[in-house]
C-alpha cells in the first residue's frame, strides 16, 4: 500500500513511531566533513523527517546502528562476569537498498559464520525494522549495479523523499495502522537499474588463479601509496572485523569491563601475534588481502552470488591518499582476463 | 539467546613454573575435550588470548604459557586458589582415528609442545593404541626445556631425541630439530603420520625436512599460530583466504596448509 504524505504528516506518524522505537537516518553536520568547508553526512537519531539528508549518499555506513563503534560486552569482578545490557526500544533504521544489503553481509558474519549466532550483534539485530530510502539514480563513484547489491524486497517500509512530501510504500502489517486516514496512492519504489562507472569483477576459479592473483606486481604499488590509516574499512557497511579489549578501573583492583571495538585489516597491528610476528607485513598485502575478502574471498567461503562489497564507493570517497578501491578491482580483473586469455592462447598453440 | 562468547570462571588448582619464562596452570575443569582444542583464557586485568590444552585428567585441565605480552604477564602473578576465566574448548583437534595402530612423529619446537602434549600423554597412556612413535623435542638452551617429568616418560616410551639449539648438555642432543629429521626412517614405518608445531619459521623448515627425507604430504599435519580475538568466526583475524583458523583449524593437512595463501 502507498500514501503520500507531507512532512508535517510524516512527523506525525514519526511521534507515533518513536513510542515503541527509536528512528536512525542519515543526518547532515555542517562543517564536520573530512576536507575544509564539506559537511559530514552520517547516522544518527532524528526527530524530524526534514533532519533526513536524502540528497547525498552519507559518508559513513549505518553499521554503528547495528555494530556499535565501541560496546561494552561485559563487566567483571575478581570472579564474576555481568553481561552488559541494552535498551529494550525498537530501532527504525533508513537505508538505501545498498546498504540493507550491507546488513545482510553482516549477518552473513555475525549470525551464520561458525554456526552459532553472536549475542552482542542479534541483540541489536532483532530489534531493527527498515524503512528503504529509495535510490533511483546513484552516484559517480557507486557501483551497486555491478554487485548486485541495487536491489531488495528486505525492508519494512520504503519512502522517497520529494521537496514538498514524502511517498511511503508500506509491507509490515505492523504499520499499516499509523497511515490510517492519510491519502493513499500507487507507490513502488524503483531501484537503480545502471552504473554510472560500472565495475569489472575478477574470475578465480582454482587456487592456480588465486595464486596468480597474489602474485600480481599491481599489489606492491599500494607499498608506497597507503597509510595504512584504516579509513577506508571505517566507512565500510561490510568490514565486520573487531577488537576485544580490557579495560580495568583502577590499578589496585580487577574489576573493570570488556569491550568490541571496530577493527581494521589495513592496520599493521591485526594480524600481528605476540613476539611481533605480523603474517601481511606491507600495505600491499594489506591491501590485496581487503580487496580479495570484499570480491572473492567471501563468495568462496559462501557460495550464492552475492559479494562482500556491495558497491557503495565509500571506500573511495574517503581515502586521504586518494587510493582507489574500484581501480583496484578492476586492474585486478583485468589483469586475470589477460592470464586467462594468455594462458588460452597458449593451448591453442599446442 | 546464547551467548557464545560469556566466559566461565575456573579455578586455579596447581602452578607448574616449567621456566622463567613458561608456566603451567592446572585448571578445574571437567568437560570434555579433544587433543589439540583451546581455549580463550582471560584474566580480568588484561584480556583475552588462544591457549592450546596441554594436558588433561580427572576434573582439571592445564594450560602452559609462555610469557611474550601482557596478557601472559598478568596472569604470572596468579597464585593457586584464585580464579581465571575461560571459554571452550575451540577449534578442531588431531584425528585420533587415523592415527590409532600406525606409526607417529611429532616434531615441536618450544612453546609448540604445549599443543601436542596431551596427545603425546595420551599415546604413553595407551601405548598399544599406537605403533611406533618418534618424537623430536627441540628447546633453545637446557633452561627453556618444558614438561622435564613426562619428557622423561616419553623417552621411556617412545624414540625420542630431545635437542637443544646450541648447546650440548648430557641427555639432550645438539641441533635445531631439522637437523635430526634425517634420523627418521620414513620409508620403513609403513603406514604413519607426522605432526610438527611450533613457530611458524620452523615450521615451514621442518615440513621440507620431512618432505626432503620421503615423507608423504599428504600423512603431515601442523597447528597454526594465528591472531585471534573471538575464536568463534567472528572477529575476522584469523582468516587466511576464505579459511577461519578459529573454526577449520588451528589443525591442518600440510597439503591443505599449502592451499592458505597468506
Ligand atoms: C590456537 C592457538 C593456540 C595457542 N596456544 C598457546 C599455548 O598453549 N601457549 C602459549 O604460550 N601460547 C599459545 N598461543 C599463542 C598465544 O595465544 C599468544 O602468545 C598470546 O596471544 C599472547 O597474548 P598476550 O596478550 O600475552 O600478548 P599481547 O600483549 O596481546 O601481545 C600481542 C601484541 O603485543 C605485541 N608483543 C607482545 N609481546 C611482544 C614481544 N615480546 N615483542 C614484540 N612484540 C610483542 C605484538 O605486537 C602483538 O601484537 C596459541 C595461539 C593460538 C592461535
Ligand atoms: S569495499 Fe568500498 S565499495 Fe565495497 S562495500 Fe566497502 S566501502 Fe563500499
Ligand atoms: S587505502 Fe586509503 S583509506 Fe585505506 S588504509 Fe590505505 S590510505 Fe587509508
Ligand atoms: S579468531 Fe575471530 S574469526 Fe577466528
Amino acid at each position: 500500500m502507498g500514501y503520500r504524505v507531507s512532512y508535517e504528516q510524516a512527523d506525525g506518524l514519526l511521534k507515533t513511531w518513536q513510542e515503541q522505537y527509536r528512528v536512525y537516518a542519515p543526518k547532515r553536520f555542517a562543517g564536520r566533513g573530512w576536507r575544509p568547508g564539506t559537511d559530514m553526512i552520517r547516522y544518527g537519531e532524528i526527530q524530524s523527517f526534514r533532519d533526513v539528508a536524502y540528497t547525498e549518499q552519507s559518508h559513513f555506513s549505518p553499521k554503528d546502528v547495528v555494530a556499535p563503534i565501541m560496546q561494552t560486552m561485559l563487566s567483571f569482578t575478581a570472579d564474576e562476569v555481568k553481561v552488559s545490557s541494552i535498551d529494550d526500544k525498537g530501532i527504525l533504521l533508513l537505508a538505501r537498498p545498498c546498504d540493507i544489503h550491507g546488513i545482510q553481509r553482516l549477518d552473513k558474519i555475525f549470525l551464520e559464520n561458525g554456526g552459532q549466532a553472536d549475542f552482542y550483534y542479534q541483540r541489536y539485530r532483532e530489534k531493527i525494522k527498515i524503512i528503504m530510502i529509495e535510490c533511483r539514480e546513484g552516484w559517480e563513484h557507486c557501483f551497486c549495479v555491478s554487485m548486485g547489491a541495487n536491489r531488495t524486497d528486505a525492508y519494512s517500509m520504503a519512502v522517497r523523499f520529494d521537496p514538498d512530501g514524502l511517498l511511503f510504500e508500506v509491507r509490515d502489517e505492523d504499520f499499516v495502522d499509523s497511515f490510517a486516514g492519510l491519502p493513499t496512492v500507487d507507490f513502488t519504489p524503483e531501484f537503480v537499474s545502471q552504473d554510472k562507472n560500472p565495475v569489472q569483477l575478477p574470475v578465480i576459479t582454482g587456487l592456480e588463479q588465486l595464486k596468480a592473483a597474489y602474485d600480481l606486481p599491481m599489489w606492491a604499488e599500494y607499498d608506497d601509496q597507503c597509510i595504512s590509516c584504516g579509513s577506508c574499512n571505517t566507512v565500510c557497511t561490510t568490514c565486520s572485523c573487531f577488537d576485544t579489549i580490557d579495560v580495568i578501573f583502577s590499578e589496585t583492583s580487577r574489576d573493570g569491563e570488556r569491550r568490541r571495538v571496530w577493527s581494521s585489516c589495513m592496520l599493521e597491528s591485526f594480524s600481528t601475534m605476540a613476539g611481533g610476528h605480523a603474517v601481511r607485513k606491507t600495505p600491499g598485502e594489506r591491501m590485496r588481502f581487503k580487496v580479495l575478502h570484499k570480491v572473492h574471498d567471501y563468495r568462496a567461503r559462501f557460495g550464492g552470488d552475492e559479494h562482500m562489497c556491495i558497491g557503495c564507493g565509500r571506500c573511495d570517497i574517503r581515502c586521504p591518499e586518494d587510493i582507489s578501491f574500484i581501480d583496484a578491482v578492476n586492474r585486478l580483473s583485468a589483469a586475470m582476463a589477460d592470464q586467462a586469455s594468455v594462458a588460452a592462447d597458449t593451448k591453442e598453440g599446442n | 539467546m546464547e551467548n557464545i562468547m560469556l566466559p566461565s570462571s575456573a579455578k586455579i588448582l596447581d602452578i607448574i613454573h616449567e621456566t622463567t619464562a613458561e608456566y603451567t596452570f592446572r585448571v578445574a575443569y571437567d568437560q570434555p575435550i579433544r587433543h589439540g582444542q583451546f581455549f580463550q583464557l582471560s584474566i580480568p586485568k588484561v584480556g583475552e588470548a588462544p591457549i592450546s590444552v596441554s594436558a588433561k585428567g580427572d576434573g582439571w585441565i592445564e594450560f602452559t604459557i609462555r610469557k611474550v605480552g601482557r596478557l601472559t604477564e598478568g596472569l604470572f602473578g596468579l597464585q593457586p586458589g584464585h580464579t581465571i576465566f575461560l571459554r571452550g574448548p575451540y577449534g578442531n583437534y588431531f584425528p585420533l582415528e587415523s592415527f590409532d595402530n600406525k606409526a607417529l612423529v611429532v616434531i615441536a619446537g618450544g612453546t609448540g609442545m604445549a599443543a601436542v602434549r596431551s596427545l603425546l600423554r595420551h599415546y604413553a597412556d595407551n601405548r598399544a593404541d599406537i605403533r611406533d612413535v618418534y618424537l623430536i623435542a627441540g628447546f633453545k638452551d637446557i633452561n627453556s626445556v618444558l614438561f622435564t617429568q613426562d619428557l622423561q616418560r616419553f623417552r621411556e616410551t617412545f624414540n625420542t631425541i630431545a635437542t637443544l639449539d646450541h648447546m650440548t648438555v648430557p641427555g639432550f642432543s645438539t641441533g635445531l630439530v631439522t637437523e635430526h629429521i634425517p634420523s627418521i626412517p620414513f620409508a620403513e614405518l609403513g603406514e604413519y603420520n607426522v605432526v610438527i608445531v611450533g613457530p611458524p619459521l620452523m615450521m615451514r623448515f621442518a615440513s621440507e625436512a620431512c618432505i626432503q627425507n620421503g615423507a608423504d604430504p599428504d600423512n603431515m599435519w601442523l597447528s597454526f599460530e594465528r591472531k585471534m580475538s573471538c575464536a568463534v568466526g567472528k572477529c575476522g583475524h584469523c582468516k587466511i583466504n576464505e579459511t577461519y583458523v578459529c573454526l577449520e583449524g588451528p589443525i591442518f593437512r600440510y597439503t591443505q596448509a599449502q592451499e592458505l595463501l597468506d
